[in-house]
């Protein structure tokens, strides 16, 4: 009786994250699959093939948009550790009480206001009639209007930007379980702040900086709105292939079969840079 | 108190009854289609309330397209973009022209919109507002630009924009001495015209500062200065033209391409009633007068125009001499399978370096 009842209890408290899976993430995709899976012959004929699959293979520049995608995430990701990871060791071990907070809310305040809004700035100061180009010509550090927006450059800052707060939420927690007395005691033992950080921080850290790497690119593989209003005539992003093919192409078939290939590139990035750096999904969730 | 009582049981049966006919129109539409004072006097009048959301063509299709035709009552897609999607996904029903009030439309207009949208022996549009893309130009700084292609002139270089979608192929077609309407037909002949299309559109990449996509971009870009000379609608030209005098829209010599914008019911529209009513009512001159003011393009209701104000008269006549308004190219009906063609060709375009 008590086991049916703790049984039921399981199940009960079981249910929500069960429908949520399965409604809204595992249906979906199992639908997406199967129109991927169509293949367009006539009007209204359909056939099942891989047709589609093979759209994505001999096309080159679908090809190259993919690389793209993933290669400036990628470098999105390392980007944002390196600025992030003094500012979280800063937060998380140098400051105290009120500082700390007001700092991890300077960190925050911008996710106050929604993407478009922060994106929508960034036009603002990159613009060639914008902010940033006129303080320079008031300076007379530059001739003419310089345009900022419109390039690669200007993705990555709008990636970093929006995803900083992923990468310094997880180091944060992460460096503020390391005992400070391990630091004192590599200084008391003649270590190198280099051989410290190399020995100490960084091993503790590692399931936070993995976390937040994890985080970080998947926003930034993602991100839609930031590559589009950013970029210029050459920035294509993957999910902006995606968003065209379904909306302004009318081709499902196409654009599910890039959905599922972006699924799989991402899950095969992570897997391995999870490999590379020794680290398990189970024990980076478990630790951070 | 009696009859107090008698009166007020009156009235409350008579709301009732009035809310039993009244409907909730879904309308899909276009920014500036349905203002706010046309649609308080149409519920005012019918009792009707509308909802409306605003959208652009490829959108509207993929939004029936995902509910097979349900979820709105009204839809305002253009007329080129109708037969061939209900011919693939069977997103629309046929009209009834027994509830539409014919005498309102400008008759060549009318006819010409019902002969695109038909399907064997069923109408599947009316018109409503009609417009043309052209070329949108800052007469101070530019001079040397009169015909699409002219945009990829060194004189212009980095400060031009346009759109990456299918106007700027067909326009471009049409300025290089092509007749892309004339291949509609012929999907070998058509990507011929596509190929040599996207060889000048790469070509003239260079020049690009950066396509636009939504028209508050474009005249931020215009107003700035940071692009001079644009490929867009007339109504866009006319709006800046208001800020800077020097800006206005240019009917290109190769002929502006012109869109009629229509009334089309979704296949699963619960509320006809009401969308025969709103298309009865905004097609009234004097309301037809108040949508040109806020779409700033005009309509085809018949005496449409004559309310509308001087100064939108005006620009529209300096922008329009008569040979230019019988050089614009309608778009005819896109056939079915000729978008994915056009999309692989944007694609590469848009890869190109």
């Amino acid at each position: 009786m008590a086991t049916d009842r703790s049984k039921l209890a399981f199940w009960l408290l079981l249910a929500p994250c069960l429908i949520w899976l399965v409604t809204l993430i595992i249906l979906p995709h199992v639908g997406m699959f199967l129109v991927s899976l169509r293949e367009k012959v006539g009007v209204r004929e359909y056939e099942t093939s891989f047709a589609n699959y093979a759209v994505f293979l001999n096309e080159p520049l679908y090809w190259n948009t993919f690389a793209r995608t993933a290669y400036m995430s990628i470098a999105a990701t390392v980007l944002t550790l390196f600025i992030g990871f003094p500012i979280s060791y800063y937060i998380a071990k140098l400051t105290r009480g009120r500082t700390k907070t007001t700092l991890f809310l300077m960190c925050l305040i911008p996710f106050w206001v929604s993407e478009l809004v922060r994106t929508f700035g960034w036009m603002i100061l990159l613009r060639e009639t914008g902010v940033f180009s006129n303080v320079l010509q008031y300076l007379g550090l530059a001739a003419g209007p310089v345009e900022m927006l419109y390039n690669d450059a200007a993705i990555m800052t709008g990636l970093v930007y929006t995803s900083m707060l992923f990468m310094v939420v997880p180091l944060v927690t992460a460096l503020d379980s390391l005992d400070d007395s391990l630091i004192e005691a590599g200084y008391d033992l003649g270590a190198s702040g280099f051989a410290i950080l190399r020995e100490i921080i960084i091993p503790h850290a590692m399931p936070g900086i993995v976390s937040g790497c994890i985080v970080v690119f998947m926003l930034s593989l993602g991100n839609y709105l930031t590559p589009i209003l950013l970029g210029g005539k050459d920035s294509l992003w993957f999910t902006g292939l995606i968003y065209s093919q379904f909306i302004t192409r009318f081709n499902w078939e196409l654009g599910s079969a890039f959905g599922f290939l972006l699924l799989g590139l991402s899950s095969f990035i992570v897997f391995v840079g999870l490999k590379l750096t020794g680290q398990s999904l189970g024990k980076t969730m478990a630790q951070s | 108190m009696k009859c107090n009582l008698f009166l007020s049981t009156v009235a409350v049966l008579a709301l009732s009854s009035a809310a039993a006919n009244a409907e909730t129109l879904r309308l899909l539409t276009w920014g500036g289609y349905a203002p706010d004072e046309v649609i308080a006097m149409f519920e005012a009048e019918t009792g009707h309330t509308v909802e409306v959301t605003k959208s652009n063509n490829e959108e509207m299709i993929a939004k029936l397209r995902a509910t097979n035709g349900s979820g709105f009552d009204l839809a305002q897609p253009s007329q080129d973009r109708i037969a061939g999607p209900q011919a693939e996904f069977g997103i629309y029903k046929p009209l009834d022209m027994s509830q539409i009030d014919t005498s309102l439309f400008i008759p060549s207009m009318l006819e010409a919109t019902k002969g695109n949208t038909m399907i064997g022996e069923d109408v599947f549009a009316v018109p409503h507002v009609w417009g043309t893309d052209g070329l949108v130009l800052n007469t101070a700084m530019v001079t040397d630009v009169k015909d699409y292609t002219d945009l990829c002139n060194a004189s212009v270089a980095g400060k031009v924009s346009y759109r990456l979608k299918r106007p700027t192929l067909i326009g471009f077609a049409f300025s290089m001495g092509l007749d892309p309407f004339a291949a509609y037909g012929d999907e070998a002949a058509y990507q011929g015209i596509l190929d040599q299309v996207e060889a000048k559109l790469v070509e003239c990449k260079a020049n690009v500062k950066t396509y636009w996509d939504g028209g508050d971009e474009l005249k931020n870009l215009m107003r700035s200065g940071e692009i001079v000379a644009a490929m867009a609608w007339d109504t866009g030209g006319w709006q800046l033209n208001d800020d800077n005098a020097d800006i206005t829209f240019v009917a290109p010599t190769s002929g502006a391409l012109g869109w009629i914008d229509t009334f089309a019911l979704p296949a699963r529209g619960r509320a006809d009633e009401a969308a025969y009513a709103w298309i009865n009512f905004v097609m009234q001159p004097d309301i037809a007068a108040m949508i040109t003011a806020s779409a700033g393009n005009f309509t085809a209701s018949q005496g449409g125009d004559a309310n509308v104000d001087d100064a939108l008269k005006a620009k529209y006549q300096a922008s329009f001499p008569q040979e230019a308004i019988d050089n614009i190219k309608w778009y005819p009906s896109v056939p079915a399978g000729l978008e994915t063609l056009e999309g692989a060709t944007l694609d590469r375009i848009n890869a190109a370096k």
